[in-house]
């Protein structure tokens, strides 16, 4: 039984190689564009805009720039009537 | 004038420590005069390895504050009277290392002895950048596994980038020091093989060290592992490397593990 899992399952190394070779080939590109999170921002900004008005103070943007990762939050505080005054 | 390795690998427990205790010792036992770093501020573990924790009394930190000399920061060792330890602080964090007093330490062991070999901590920030800065030579550490793989690459772009050598447009040099690999299991198709991570790291290969409860045994007792037996798989591999770093020009032997019947039961379970 177990003689014939170890010869029916299918080989993992593969896949780790594959995985790598299509990561790397990203992250080698990506390590010069820094400042793809700031347009980012900028347009989450100027999509939600098109739909609503945002008052300034109701809009916390936050920004975390990694070795590795970087995050971007945008916590937007919709008022009730937002979709009426855009209209 | 010595030459200045830096032994690093971006992942935390691939086998830095171990290699830079094996690597240091080796040279040692072939005569040349040897220093090995800890650049681990904080979080000191060469010193453990080497088996010299206790009788740690200053460290790289008292150096650079002027705190201690040189000289009463080293710590000969007891087996090998050509190899030295500069250990880390373990109280101090890596803020404590400045790039000035890295700068004088390095300069002044370089005169000094053959090999200056950095141990650097895991991570891409200060206390790693610091510790590749003035390095001549890097030794990449890395186990067949995918994260180990990804940040060793990670690392080689910071050699080419963040170095003394870098800055000034030179090539800096880098080996692979493939560790805890195990031939069966990628044989089998289940672990990455020696060529698949050299084609994706695309740097020459220094050695490779077998998987072995050799190298847990030899840290067990505070003994580099080509100290603690002479004859183990690991201890030959890294012989090898040796040879390798000194210049020689060697076919790269991938070890198998010859394991009896006995050797199947406990040596699995060890490892």
């Amino acid at each position: 039984m177990n003689l014939f899992r170890l010869f029916s399952r299918a080989q993992s190394a593969p896949a780790a190689r594959e995985r790598l070779q299509v990561l790397l080939a990203h992250e080698r590109a990506a390590s010069g564009d820094s400042d793809l999170i700031t347009k980012l921002r900028d347009e989450i900004l100027r999509a939600i805009s098109k739909h609503m008005q945002i008052a300034d103070d109701k809009v916390s943007v936050r920004m975390e720039r990694g070795a590795n990762v970087s995050t971007l939050a945008v916590d937007i505080e919709i008022p009730f009537d937002a979709g009426r005054k855009a209209a | 004038m010595g030459k200045v390795v830096v032994v690093t690998s971006g992942k935390g427990g691939v086998g830095k420590t171990t290699s830079t205790a094996a690597l240091g010792a080796a040279l040692a036992q072939n005569g040349e005069k040897v220093v090995v770093v800890d650049f681990d501020v904080g979080l000191r573990n060469l010193d453990l390895v080497m088996g010299a924790e206790r009788r740690v009394v200053y460290d790289l930190v008292n150096v650079i504050q002027g705190e201690a000399k040189l000289t009463q920061a080293l710590i000969r060792d007891k087996r090998l009277e050509t190899l030295y330890l500069l250990p880390a602080s373990q109280t101090r964090d890596k803020d404590n290392l400045t790039a000035e007093g890295v700068e004088k330490v390095i300069g002044a062991l370089r005169h000094v002895f053959d090999w200056v070999i950095c141990d650097s901590p895991a991570g891409i920030e200060r206390g790693a950048t610091l510790a590749m800065r003035h390095a001549d030579v890097a030794i990449v550490v890395t186990n067949p596994e995918v994260s180990s793989v990804r940040d060793s690459d990670r690392i080689i772009g910071l050699l080419d980038s963040k170095t003394l050598k870098a800055e000034n447009g030179e090539r800096m040099e880098k080996h692979l020091l493939l560790t805890r690999y195990d031939s069966l299991r990628a044989e089998r198709g289940d672990m990455l093989k020696v060529d698949d991570v050299l084609e994706i790291l695309s740097i020459p290969l220094l050695g490779i060290i077998p998987e072995s409860m050799d190298v847990l045994r030899a840290s067990n007792v505070g003994s580099p592992v080509t100290l603690a037996d002479e004859r183990s798989a690991p201890a030959l591999a890294y012989f090898e490397a040796t040879r390798r770093l000194r210049g020689e020009d060697l076919p790269v032997s991938i070890p198998g593990e010859r394991r009896g019947f006995f050797g199947k039961f406990f040596g699995r379970k060890a490892a």
